[in-house]
């Protein structure tokens, strides 16, 4: 009897077991709770997912392409080679049914990113963007768009897959676009997603589709499919809100390897900022921006994703020792070819014109793409396309929108470079203005921990007192022949400047501009960097987001000689406002000085 | 002592439920550990990757890459591949692993029934598969295709990996000008986009990176134009490769043993005339066949490319004509040779 109850028991106990964690029968035809709850959680990520995805389509609805909303008020990613045909503005569809106005911000034609804004809302659906370093092959992902232009009802489709690789190269293809380390998947890529998003398997937006591996089936998916990595689009993100159209970074040197397999330095510009921290022909490469180099595809996709006039940490090594220094990165383009090529969104013909919106048919082919026809395979019966009459012409702008589009050379539009130089400087305004300060400035305090010196600016003298030296320059005469004191680069041009920005303000200051978010050496996260050109000089601003500011001022005689830098700290109430009270100031690899002010004057 | 029955009744069925409990979990939980809380493959691609290789050789014309997949199959460098006009010159193949290193290969030994083809490369403790252990898939299985389709990955990239399921497992039909492929066994066919350039000699395993079959080569069907997105089962093709690493059937001149006979066969007495000898390793076609001779009662015609002889493999005029002097005249001779796309077996037998 007793063998009997503990028999049953532990027969209850078991059953217990069975029952829970999970109350559910487990028996043969249905499936397990594990199962069932995996589904439930895909099924809630596609569906939060597909809420901030978007058909692209020009004005009135041809074309098509798709993109994503990334931030609540209404700013979304696309591919340029889908915003470019549309023009300046373009129409976009999202889940809800609803089509909504967009007009582009930035462009990253190499890229193949292109940032827009949609209009009418502040609280879009934004997709929650994803880290792709963390992604790995064989991870499930998938995709949201348009392929084939099938969203009549602006339901989007969805393909699930998983990633087939990461950190892909994939070269440009008879275009300019490349793609460097980006995304691999088997989740359908078809015309029509380009542009479009590719999520992770919690729904966070992991990259931008835009390429495929098309053969002998002509452009229909065979299971290989490249997007954007999302990690590129963040270092760009701040140059695409600057409304500019954006180039991407050259090392100014080419790598190759060698016959004992080392990656080494095969060709190099004199003229590079590389050249000039030290790197030589034959040195080899270890690390470009923190990533080891051990190929050569490895090392243009590190270079790849960044843009023009980021500075990157390198280390190098020759004879047998290493050497570590950060260096800016020029752009890919010789700034003039750059700007013709890219004026404004190019009004170039696709190369066959596009279907009219009643006949549904394939996307026209896009640049960068693979194309294989194979001519004995049986041809779909897709309609004729006709051409639109005149396509070259323009659509004309509708008046609510024509406010928000300015063409500028350089720009995809300088509407927002506007909006952020103003973001910018009020952001800097709250630590007070010194728009009144018109008269002379004086400076004074200790240098290097001891020496005194002073400075005095104004309209018509800057002069200094240096511990080697008393300097004086003449405010009105071009800048680049007097860089003085000796060997910092130009520190009392650089001040004329700075003091010239602090009472004009970029309004009035001369031609200034946004350039976008870029890291600054030894602080963390990156800085807004304005740039304007007076005299015969440029100047760049870095200012810190989260206070405002004036972080760092480097002032470029020109394109090929190191710039003075001037790094402001220690900001302290003087007057009614705040004050830099510390100045470092550095020039080549060497600190100059590092400038203590005790003492402020500003002249009215 | 009907209690006691009873008692033993009741352990057994709980030891039963048990025993089923901890393995309904069990094979659950394993799954589950294997594919991750996310389900992502990523733990068993990584698992796998080490052992896949991408191959280059001969190609890059149009329409034709110079590049394949393979896998290894020995911790000394022996690589299974498929037989293509990409291992067509030996002197211009080699290998990249997974972790980027580039070595020379040797083309070890090919079967052309199967078109597979081993290599080898000289290194040493190589993660790799073991043939043996490769398991069987069924029509609904998850499978996992690795590969260097198009080419992509290059140095110490890894191969490509795609996903799909086993949508039914049929032989490669032997109608003729259906497919244009020597190989008419067994094939798993996929739903995975394996028809690709350059996933030939790729590897085929199920959701849990186990090994099951050899990605098979580009294939179209010509009479509706589809493409075959197809492998090979690693069981039809081991007991082929494990002949081909023993070197068993090699050519009887081989043999020390071997003795000749006083009256062997000849190429005149069969009537068979091939091509002209003028290379180094000539590949034995029919150039003609004698009319009323045994060649012509057995079928034989003129660009039939002779592969065995009496299922000895032979590649070069030189190498048949060895073989037939090993085969006395009065024995029947079997032949295996390649028409077009088909494998033909013939006899030849003295007049």
């Amino acid at each position: 009897m007793t063998r009997i109850c503990v028999l049953l028991m532990i027969a209850f106990a078991v059953g217990g077991l069975i029952a829970s964690p999970h109350s559910g029968r487990v028996c043969a035809d249905e499936p397990p709770p594990a199962v069932l709850q995996a589904e439930q959680a895909r099924i809630a990520a596609i569906d939060r997912a597909v809420r901030a995805a978007l058909a692209v389509f020009e004005p009135g609805g041809n074309g098509g392409g798709s993109g994503v909303v990334i931030s609540a008020d209404g700013y979304a990613l696309s591919n340029f080679h889908v915003v470019s045909p549309t023009g300046a503005y373009m129409q976009c569809g999202m889940s809800d049914g609803r089509l909504y106005d967009a007009v582009v911000v930035g462009l990253d034609p190499t890229g193949d990113v292109a940032l827009i804004k949609l209009l009418g809302r502040e609280d879009f659906p934004a997709a929650e963007l994803g880290d792709s370093d963390q992604v790995r092959v064989g991870d499930w992902c998938f995709t949201v768009g348009n392929p084939f232009l099938l969203a009549t009802d602006l339901q989007p489709s969805v393909a699930y897959g998983i990633v087939s690789g990461v950190h892909r190269y994939q070269p440009p293809a008879g275009t300019m676009l490349e793609y460097a380390d980006c995304l691999q998947t088997d989740a359908a890529i078809n015309p029509g997603n380009s542009g479009g998003p590719l999520f992770d398997a919690q729904g966070r937006l992991i990259g931008i589709n835009g390429r495929g591996s098309f053969e002998k089936r002509g452009r229909v998916n065979v299971g290989v499919g490249y997007a954007i990595s999302i990690n590129q689009i963040k270092k760009f993100l701040g140059c695409l809100h600057s409304g500019r159209i954006v180039d991407h970074a050259t090392l100014g040197a080419t790598v190759a390897k060698d016959e004992n397999g080392r990656i080494v330095v095969s060709n190099i510009l004199e003229s590079s900022d590389a050249y000039r921290r030290g790197l030589r022909y034959g040195d080899q490469l270890l690390s470009f921006a923190d990533r080891p180099v051990t190929t050569v595809n490895g090392f243009k996709n590190s270079l790849g994703t960044f843009p023009r006039g980021w500075r990157v940490p390198i280390t190098y090594r020759r004879d047998g020792t290493s050497h570590q220094t950060y260096v800016r990165l020029a752009g890919v383009h010789p700034r003039e070819e750059f700007l013709t090529k890219f004026t404004k969104p190019p009004t170039m013909p696709p190369e066959i014109p596009p279907a009219p919106k009643k006949e549904r048919g394939k996307e026209a082919p896009q640049p960068g793409d693979d194309q294989g026809q194979d001519p004995d395979k049986p041809r779909p019966h897709l309609p004729l396309p006709v051409p639109r009459p005149n396509p070259h012409a323009p659509a004309p702008l509708p008046e609510h929108i024509k406010p928000l589009i300015e063409e500028r050379p350089g720009y995809a539009n300088y509407y927002f470079n506007r909006q952020q130089q103003d973001r910018v400087w009020k952001a800097f305004s709250t630590l007070g203005s010194c728009q009144d300060a018109k008269g002379i400035w004086k400076l004074a305090g200790t240098v290097n921990g001891g020496a005194p010196w002073e400075i005095t600016l104004g309209d018509e003298e800057v002069a200094g007192q240096f511990p080697a030296s008393r300097d004086r320059i003449d405010p009105r005469a071009d800048f680049d022949g007097q860089l003085l004191p000796a060997r910092s680069g130009g520190l009392l041009p650089a001040l004329s400047i700075w003091r010239r920005m602090l009472i004009l303000g970029p309004q009035q200051f001369g031609e200034t501009s946004y350039l976008g978010t870029f890291p600054l050496v030894g602080h963390p996260g990156v800085c807004d960097v304005l740039t304007g050109a007076y005299n015969v000089v440029e100047a760049q601003f870095s200012f810190d987001p989260p206070t405002g500011e004036l972080l760092l001022l480097e002032m470029y005689p020109d394109n090929n000689t190191d710039p003075c830098e001037v790094y402001f700290g220690d900001y302290k109430e003087v007057g009614g406002r705040k004050l830099p009270h510390r100045l470092t100031v550095r020039f080549g690899d060497a600190v100059y000085g590092e400038f203590v002010v005790d003492r402020y004057e500003l002249g009215q | 002592m009907s209690n006691w029955h009873d008692t033993m009744m009741l352990s057994n069925l709980i030891s039963k439920s048990l025993t089923f409990v901890v393995l309904t979990v069990g094979v659950t939980g394993m799954a589950l550990a294997a594919t991750g809380e996310t389900g992502s493959f990523a733990n068993v691609v990584e698992s796998v990757q080490p052992k896949i290789v991408k191959i280059y050789g001969s190609g890059g014309l149009q329409g034709l890459e110079a590049y394949q997949s393979g896998l290894l199959i020995s911790a000394e460098g022996h690589i299974l591949t498929a037989w293509s006009y990409v291992l067509d010159a030996e002197e211009y193949i080699h290998a990249v692993l997974d972790d980027g290193s580039r070595h020379e290969v040797k083309l070890l030994a090919h079967d052309p029934r199967l078109e597979i083809a081993i290599l080898k490369i000289e290194a040493t403790g190589l993660p790799h598969f073991q043939l043996a252990e490769a398991v069987e898939l069924h029509p609904g299985d998850r499978v996992l295709a690795f590969s260097n389709l198009f080419g992509i990955a290059v140095g110490d990239e890894s191969a490509s990996v795609l996903h799909g399921t086993v949508s039914t497992i049929t032989q490669l039909t032997a109608r003729r000008g259906a497919f244009q492929s020597v190989y008419h066994g067994p094939v798993y066919v996929l739903d995975a986009m394996t028809n690709n350039p350059g996933a030939a000699g790729g590897v085929l395993t199920d959701r849990q990176g186990r090994l099951a079959g050899l990605l098979g080569k580009e294939l179209r069907n010509s009479l509706d134009n589809t493409w075959l997105n197809f492998a090979i089962p690693i069981s039809a093709l081991n007991p082929s490769v494990q002949d081909l690493l023993a070197g068993r059937n090699p050519p009887r001149r081989t043999d020390e043993t071997a003795k000749k006979p006083a009256n062997p066969h000849t190429l005149t007495a069969l009537g068979l005339v091939l091509v002209p000898n003028v290379l180094a390793k000539t590949p034995p076609y029919v150039d003609r066949v004698r009319p009323a001779s045994p060649a012509a009662a057995a079928g034989l015609r003129p660009d039939d490319l002779i592969l065995f002889v009496n299922e000895r493999m032979v590649s070069s005029c030189k190498d048949l004509i060895e073989e037939l002097s090993f085969i006395d005249r009065l024995d029947p001779v079997q032949l295996t040779v390649q028409r077009g796309q088909e494998l033909v077996n013939v006899e030849l037998k003295a007049p």
